[in-house]
């Protein structure tokens, strides 16, 4: 019955374990490849990190006792991602997570209007956010997770989620505004 | 910076996050505050942005294809007859109830946040109360059905009145889970409406009743009185929820 050597626990899951985890952990396929493709900022990347996170997920899948599948995968898939970047791009990982945010944004809701108008600009600014700030972005906004499960996926406690949240939303703010006010003149 | 709302809480206020008491004080806190009006109106703009923007990246078709046959899984698993389909649904329920059991099992989410409750989960926790078979675990309009029926299922005595004659007659009640601890919720209703009052036991001091929160449509009140807390929460308006948690406490 076992296979290659490469699937070491893989023989252990039985039929069963095989149709569970294809309902209970598959269908959070998106979201696994979502999460990578916005911390790695790359799709090619993130297919292949979501495919070693995804696989990563089934050999410990004895190990999910039932809880909340999409927030239990995709803390799988945060630290596959976290790995990932360590080994390849390290740098991403030391920008330092500033605090110098004394400098209040002049962003107004008209001007935020206008430049979050702009797909290819949105995803820009948010791609220029340290990688432990978009990463609540992106758990929060695009995959509507409550603070609770933004803090279990990312493993910190509730009020860093809370804080990190806000000074993200501020730095995007900023990053929306400011090459706005930049490119203004070339637009004219 | 006149203000004494930090950017935090703002942005917990806006994610729903904030209990529901803070929450209601926020609110009128914006009635007078133009600085947090105008960084709720940006945070709100930078949401809506982002969700129009449609940012959301899908799996390649070919990748879920990969996966699959990396695990072997066979594709008539992937059988979507109505039997299997009810077996979802089965496993997607049992995920729902676990789920929620999980989170409050997590010792490490207690020591970072107050015992209180979001107004997100109050608001949650009356919408999830009117699907149907859900409003009552007993129903009666009996007070003395309805106060024995919480023995020995939470560790306080909540307190159970009907105000039938004061036009909101008792339902019935029900357990239900907020802020991480089981709470004992009545269930009164107000012409064609429900509410729910959520009722647990808080060690803080007396609060009158505070002014409403409201939200999606819903509103709630908070008070606490004489060691319990209370969250009244519901589609009418917010005077019938002044006047019903007055009477509670008149009551009392």
């Amino acid at each position: 019955m076992s296979t290659t050597g490469q699937g070491k626990g893989w023989d252990v899951l039985d039929s069963q374990d095989r149709a569970r985890f294809e309902q209970v952990v598959l269908p959070h396929l998106d979201a696994a490849f979502n999460l990578s493709r916005w911390l790695l900022r790359s799709r090619a990347d993130a297919e292949d990190v979501a495919q070693e996170a995804l696989l990563r997920a089934f050999r410990f899948f004895r190990g999910f006792n039932g809880g909340d599948a999409r927030a239990w995968l995709l803390q799988i898939v945060r630290n596959t991602c976290y790995t990932w970047l360590e080994k390849n791009r390290q740098v991403e990982l030391m920008t330092e997570f500033d605090e110098d945010l004394h400098q209040q944004s002049s962003a107004t809701p008209e001007t935020l209007a206008i430049a979050g108008d702009n797909r290819e600009r949105l995803a820009r600014a948010l791609e220029t956010l340290p990688v432990r700030f978009r990463e609540v972005i992106i758990l929060r906004e695009l995959e509507g997770c409550s603070y609770k499960e933004i803090a279990s996926i990312t493993s910190v406690p509730i009020g860093t989620v809370m804080s990190a949240l806000a000074r993200a939303r501020q730095r995007l703010q900023r990053a929306l505004t400011q090459p706005a006010q930049q490119e203004a003149p070339h637009e004219l | 910076m006149s203000c004494d709302f930090s950017t935090t809480l703002l942005h917990a206020y806006l994610d729903g996050e904030l209990d529901a008491m803070r929450a209601a004080e926020f609110e009128r806190h914006l009635e007078t505050c133009r600085e947090c009006t105008a960084t709720l109106g940006a945070a709100e703009s930078l949401r809506s942005s982002l969700q129009r923007a449609q940012l959301y990246e899908t799996a390649p078709p070919g990748l879920r294809k990969k996966i699959r046959s990396e695990l072997k899984i066979s594709a008539a698993g992937a059988s979507s007859s109505p039997v299997a389909a009810w077996r979802w649904l089965a496993a997607a329920a049992a995920i729902l109830l676990v789920t929620g059991v999980a989170w409050f099992a997590v010792p490490q989410f207690r020591s970072d946040t107050p015992q209180s409750v979001t107004a997100a989960e109050v608001i949650d926790a009356h919408i999830r109360s009117l699907q149907a078979g859900h409003l009552t675990d007993v129903a009666s309009t009996d007070q003395h059905t309805v106060k024995p029926w919480f023995n020995g299922k939470l560790d306080f005595i909540p307190p159970v009145r009907d105000f039938m004659d004061e036009g909101f007659p008792l339902i019935g009640g029900r357990l239900d889970v907020l802020g991480e601890r089981n709470v004992a919720a009545l269930v009164y209703g107000r012409r064609k409406h429900f509410i729910n009052v959520f009722v647990w036991p808080t060690k803080d001091l007396d609060t009158p009743i505070h002014p409403p929160g409201s939200r999606q449509g819903y509103q709630w009140v908070h008070w606490r009185h004489q060691g319990m807390e209370f969250c009244a929460v519901s589609d009418v308006s917010a005077q019938d929820l002044h006047e019903l948690a007055q009477l509670f406490i008149q009551n009392h």
